[in-house]
């Protein structure tokens, strides 16, 4: 078990900076989840932590200690890669086998660990088979066990699931998350699915550009978005946002807090209020989900239940609790914030 | 109609293609059953005409007859040593060299490698003289040297091995380098096992056209002792006359039997080389 740092790390790839004096602690034996849009920087650091692709500034620690000359296969990590990079030559035994031979570690003890892993991943009849001969499912597996064998400090993940269907990637998703529980390692998660990051983290790190966005808890991320990005990042649909017209500032709400109606509902009922156009409907079968245009603006509205059809005219409306405020420079105002009230009230009587 | 049709035009078109392939094969493969053939017949009976094909009672005595005219032994051994040597040493060379070409970033790698595709291009006729001269300076004409020295590098190889390494994705050798595995050992467990095709080839092309090299022996030898097989066939023209085709068949027998086994051996790696496939 480990924690890792980074401090004021920077990387830059030919001259071009795409990282610069990042600072983040991933905290022992959390499930931490590096999320963001591809080129955004996360593989960049996980790289960083196995040392495959070292930073060119700054320093990363591994438990307090500086792991910056510290060889890849030293630093008590391991690594599941997004195209699982098993050795095609060698058969699951010997992929698994592999690391621990280069260890030094005794041949009994070997066979007992490969054993005992195979058994919790359900390889074991596959043992002797070639990778050309398992199916996408058990290459994954087979990945994992490698990893899992050298009873490393720290897992590290880039976007292990993508190659899989999506069935197979729920049931990988909950096994990871059992894992997980069952070791209590540090792991670092790195995926650009954000549903992915919601569903298994403990702490997901949303990033954008080589910057942190937010470091939070799932919840935390979802209802409390620090800026703008983070708000439309996550979520599907992601949140709706509208110009206030004022400032540069704007307004936002979650797809499942506006409600629909056909008649214009009580005066005081709704906070925000706007009348518009079904233009699309999506019926996923648990919850139905709507895009409505009104003027200039258009947002997307899930419903629980599937009541209008599209070109059909309805009222919009959002509780005041639900709405959330972004100033100019992007980040959301706290509801304390003296300029969220001026916001409120601007909302509430535009026409 | 339409499927019977079709169903006889597939039938037609695998009949063409089987007969093709009949008169390639009958081409390529008439000389060596014509050598194999004349070296197991009497002096008379590859004089008759029309030509025997079946020799009455076939003449083994032939091959101990080649094998007496001149010290076969030796230059059999000369041919082995000498082969054997240039692959070993070729491995050596080339296995580092292309994976430094592929897998590193280093200073000047670029115009390195256009060096090797250089010592590529240029004609071997070309380097007989210098080469002469230099191995006359070190005095190494009396040995077998001159005939492995300057062929210890194989840019041919180098170029295929590193195209077949650049195909070898790079998350293979990260994965491995956090396995803690050194690059000697990665080298060895992953790189070499991985190419193992393309390994094949070299080690044919390098094993025939060193086995059957003979300009340079003939330039670079004045003994018997240190003479290849090659010369050695090729001199029982001499002494056994310029229409002894029967015996000098048999050298030509025992010449190509090598190639045929390493073939033999090579074959389905050779395939593959061709036909990469990695792991999706």
């Amino acid at each position: 078990m480990a924690s890792i740092q980074f401090v004021d790390v920077s990387k830059t790839f030919d001259k071009q900076a795409v990282i610069r004096d990042l600072n983040l602690t991933i905290e022992d034996g959390k499930f931490t989840v590096l999320v963001g849009p591809s080129g955004c920087g996360k593989t960049t650091l996980l790289r960083m932590i196995a040392g495959i692709g070292p930073h060119t500034s700054g320093r990363v620690l591994i438990d307090g200690k500086d792991v910056s000359r510290i060889p890849p296969g030293q630093r008590g990590v391991a690594m599941v890669f997004q195209n699982y990079a098993i050795y095609p030559t060698m058969s699951v035994r010997e992929n698994i086998e592999f690391g621990l031979k280069n260890n030094k570690v005794p041949k009994a003890e070997r066979k007992r660990l490969i054993e005992s892993i195979c058994e919790t991943v359900g390889l074991a009849e596959y043992l002797d088979r070639k990778p050309s001969d398992l199916s996408g499912g058990q290459r994954q597996r087979v990945a994992l066990a490698r990893a899992m064998v050298k009873k490393p400090s720290v897992f590290l993940m880039d976007e292990p699931l993508s190659n899989l269907d999506a069935k197979l990637r729920v049931q990988m998703r909950i096994e990871l998350i059992e894992l997980h529980k069952k070791l209590g390692t540090t792991f670092v998660y790195v995926t650009h699915d954000q549903v992915e990051a919601m569903s298994m983290a403990d702490t997901i790190v949303l990033m954008n550009k080589g910057e942190i966005q937010q470091e939070a808890a799932p919840e935390a991320i979802y209802h409390q978005p620090n800026n703008l990005f983070t708000a439309q990042f996550i979520g599907v649909p992601p949140m709706n946002i509208g110009e206030l017209g004022t400032e540069g500032a704007r307004f936002g709400f979650r797809p499942e807090h506006a409600v629909l109606s056909r008649q214009l509902p009580p005066e005081s009922a709704l906070h925000y209020q706007t009348r518009g156009t079904i233009i699309t409907r999506e019926m996923l079968g648990s919850e139905t989900i709507y895009q409505i245009r009104s003027g200039s603006d258009s947002f997307m509205v899930k419903s629980a239940e599937d009541l209008y059809r599209v070109d059909e005219e309805v009222f919009l409306g959002v509780d005041a609790s639900k709405l959330h405020f972004f100033g100019g420079d992007e980040r959301r105002l706290e509801s304390s914030d003296p300029r969220a009230a001026g916001y409120l009230e601007l909302l509430r009587r535009r026409p | 109609m339409n499927t019977l049709d079709s169903s006889y035009f597939n039938w037609l078109k695998s009949a063409v293609g089987i007969a093709f392939k009949i008169v390639i094969l009958a081409v390529f493969i008439f000389p060596f059953l014509w050598m194999i053939s004349t070296s197991l017949q009497t002096f008379r009976e590859t004089l008759a005409f029309p030509p025997t094909w079946i020799p009455a009672v076939p003449q083994w005595g032939n091959f101990a007859e080649a094998m007496r005219a001149g010290p076969f032994l030796t230059y059999a051994k000369n041919s082995l040593i000498i082969t054997v040597s240039i692959i070993v040493i070729q491995f050596a060379v080339m296995i580092p060299a292309a994976y430094a070409f592929a897998k590193y970033r280093f200073a000047l790698k670029n115009v390195l490698f256009g060096l090797v595709l250089l010592a590529f291009m240029i004609p071997g006729q070309i380097t007989f003289i210098p080469v002469y001269l230099m191995m006359a300076d070190m005095d190494l004409i009396h040995t077998l040297w001159p005939q492995i020295i300057p062929f210890m590098s194989n840019a041919f190889g180098i170029f295929l091995l590193r195209q077949y390494f650049m195909q070898i994705p790079e998350e293979i050798i990260e994965a491995a380098r956090l396995d803690n595995a050194g690059e000697w050992k990665l080298v060895r467990k992953i790189m070499i096992p991985m190419a193992k095709p393309a390994l094949a080839t070299i080690a044919l092309f390098s094993f025939v056209s060193h086995w059957n090299e003979y300009f340079w022996p003939l330039v670079m030898t004045n003994s018997a002792s240190i003479r290849p097989l090659t010369l050695g066939i090729s001199m029982l023209r001499e002494t056994e006359g310029i229409s002894n085709w029967h015996i000098i068949m048999a050298g030509n027998v025992v010449l190509v039997i090598p190639i045929l086994i390493v073939y033999l051996f090579c074959s389905k790696q050779i395939v593959k080389a061709f036909v990469y496939s990695g792991i999706k």
